[in-house]
């Protein structure tokens, strides 16, 4: 028997073994960049601004493969906690730090920068048969949403509309596009209505009003965006004529107040290693593109150019 | 036929029909897990077709679903596994014996045994929390691979536990006498009596154990499990990421193709599940036979 577990110890030993090998042969795989900086780069927080960090920290390291970056998406409360504990040198934000956060900041010595990088907008859609709504003010949506509505037929909205129940589709409380939402729409982040069918994942969202003629719901626009051949999106009306969410309304920020600025901040100390500044420097420069692939939207120009100047 | 007649004539008709259709009932109980696995097991391979090739398995994450590969996660869980194996297996063992070979009956042992019952139905997110407060902060280990697999080691204990505590009740008595009366003492005994004997049981156990492991993202999230990662961990103490996590990453992406990349990183996972527990299997058939000569 001991020979036999001296046998399996020598198996699993030699597992690793091979398994580490092939991986120092992996990593060695991209080289051509120009090796000029090294170190590493932690990152963590929001999953909604963690694909643009990603695409960023890719491109990076594709020229500087010697700097390693890990990103994780511990949420923007998260990702805050860590940040303000000195513990990573970027926090990725789907909203701006709070007071309490910049406090535990102040307490543990921490100074920082904050850039932002791009808009998300929030996006109402409903069912490409939906013949009806082509619009929805601010108001009818806080009628819809807010806690203790009495909206169940689309009749109730507005005249002349359906008489037939709506269903209603949205995001999960833990998800910082409900607590955005619900904050511009109900007016207090995380009021809202229970009764409707809620996923943090936005996929099951998309395919719940694809399949559902009477269904209303809201998720970020990257989701519309992938799939605007199979949805309609709502124009949102604000007291000046309905407006659309498209790139540029999002962008001249006149689709309002469903647009939020995503963030992220920089430890000033982390920020004088020149691997981290020359990784926000990429950041910046290559913001424009890389949030367009994403299906974000791209700040204006000039706010880069700010970025820019805020690490010189 | 009088009344004492029929005692003699059963209703051997109505009582085979019977026993048939239990049999059906039970087989379709069967039926039941297998068709929803294979259903699962068919939609996830037509998902992940044409997605799922060598260099999905030897890339790193990417923003491109084509470029992107799942090699860190792999790496991540293999030697999350192993280090979770390491820790859980023989604790739980040795907490085993201690209850069912050496401990006095007692208030104090079954208040012991009510816990362990109990530990086994605390949520996962509970332990993340409990390995974020002793291993990552206490203990100092930071957010690494050595954290996350005692964290997962924690969680898996009380199965392992109770699986080797039945696995040795089960070893019939008769076996320690004999023991006993050749003279053999408690660990002798023990180690070549009822640790052989127990041992297939104990697999059964384990491979529960590591199989839930190896699919469990909650406990992972509060240590600080990453989703962009693109080297390799060198030592237990590099930051990681396992397949769990990258997958739910993947899946809740806007873009089809990422969920393509989801469903090739599940045949994955359920690969290296399979030959983890192949192992099991195999080392456990092989103790079977070996009791039986004794």
């Amino acid at each position: 028997m001991v020979s036999k577990l001296k046998g399996i110890f020598l198996i699993s030993l030699a597992a690793v073994l091979v398994l580490t090998a092939c991986g120092g042969g992996a990593s060695n795989q991209n080289q051509g960049g120009q090796a000029k900086f090294t170190g590493s780069i932690k990152i963590d927080g929001s999953s909604t601004v963690y694909p643009i960090t990603e695409a960023a920290a890719e491109e990076f390291m594709k020229l500087y493969p010697d700097v390693d970056i890990t990103v994780g998406v511990s949420g923007t409360g998260g990702g805050f906690k860590r940040f303000t504990a000195g513990e990573i040198d970027i926090a990725n934000a789907s909203r701006p730090i709070k007071d309490s956060e910049e406090m535990k900041a102040k307490e543990n010595g921490i100074e920082y920068v904050e850039f932002p990088v791009a808009y998300d907008g929030i996006t109402v859609v409903v069912n490409k048969d939906n013949d009806w709504v082509d619009s929805l003010t601010v108001e009818e949506l806080r009628k819809i949403w807010s806690p203790d509505s009495k909206v169940t037929k689309w009749s109730d909205i507005r005249p002349g509309w359906p008489d037939e129940k709506i269903n209603l589709y949205g995001p999960g409380t833990d998800s910082g596009t409900f607590e955005y939402f619900t904050e511009a729409i109900v007016g207090e982040a995380k009021k809202s209505r229970s009764d409707y069918t809620a996923s943090e994942d936005d996929n099951v969202l998309v395919q719940g009003i694809i399949n559902d003629k009477f269904a209303l719901g809201y998720f970020g626009f990257a989701y519309y965006l992938e799939n605007s051949d199979k949805l309609k999106a709502v124009a949102i009306d604000n007291g000046s004529g309905p407006v659309e969410p498209t790139i540029e309304t999002i962008k001249d920020g006149t689709y309002k107040p469903l647009s939020r600025p995503l963030f992220i901040y920089v430890n000033k100390k982390s920020l004088e290693r020149p691997e981290i500044k020359e990784f926000v420097k990429f950041y910046m420069e290559n913001a424009p593109e890389l949030v367009k692939d994403i299906g974000y939207v791209p700040m204006a120009e000039s706010v880069y150019q700010e970025n820019l100047n805020k690490i010189k | 036929m009088s009344p004492q007649e029929e005692s003699f004539f059963p209703n051997l008709e109505g009582r085979k029909r019977l026993d048939l259709i239990f049999k059906w009932i039970f087989f379709s109980a069967n039926l039941v897990g297998l068709l929803v696995l294979l259903v699962l097991a068919v939609k996830i391979v037509l998902d992940s077709w044409g997605w799922l090739d060598v260099q999905f398995i030897t890339s790193f994450p990417s923003r491109f679903p084509e470029k992107a590969g799942i090699l860190p996660a792999i790496y991540g869980t293999v030697y999350l596994m192993i280090i979770t194996a390491l820790f859980a297996i023989p604790t739980g063992i040795a907490a085993a014996i201690f209850l069912e070979e050496y401990a006095k009956k007692s208030k104090f042992l079954s208040l012991i045994q009510i816990n362990i019952y109990n530990l086994a139905g605390i949520p996962s997110i509970v332990y993340g929390i409990l390995g974020l407060t002793v291993f990552v902060r206490w203990l100092n280990l930071g957010r690494s691979l050595l954290a996350g697999g005692l964290t997962m080691g924690l969680l898996v204990l009380p199965v392992v536990i109770v699986t080797a505590q039945e696995a040795i009740r089960a070893v019939p008595e008769s076996l320690r006498h004999a023991a006993y009366a050749l003279g053999a003492t408690k660990w002798q005994t023990v180690r070549y009596v009822v640790l052989p004997s127990a041992l297939p049981g104990m697999l059964t156990g384990i491979i529960l154990a590591l199989s839930r492991a190896i699919g469990e993202t909650a406990p992972l999230i509060p240590i600080g499990a990453l989703t962009f990662i693109r080297t390799i961990p060198k030592s237990p103490l590099d930051s990681f990421t396992v397949l769990p996590i990258q997958i739910y990453n993947w899946t809740s992406r806007p873009q089809d193709d990422f969920r393509a990349i989801a469903a090739a990183g599940i045949v994955v996972l359920l690969a290296v599940l399979i030959c983890m527990n192949s192992a099991a299997i195999f080392l456990r058939n092989k103790y079977q036979g070996r009791t039986k000569e004794l």
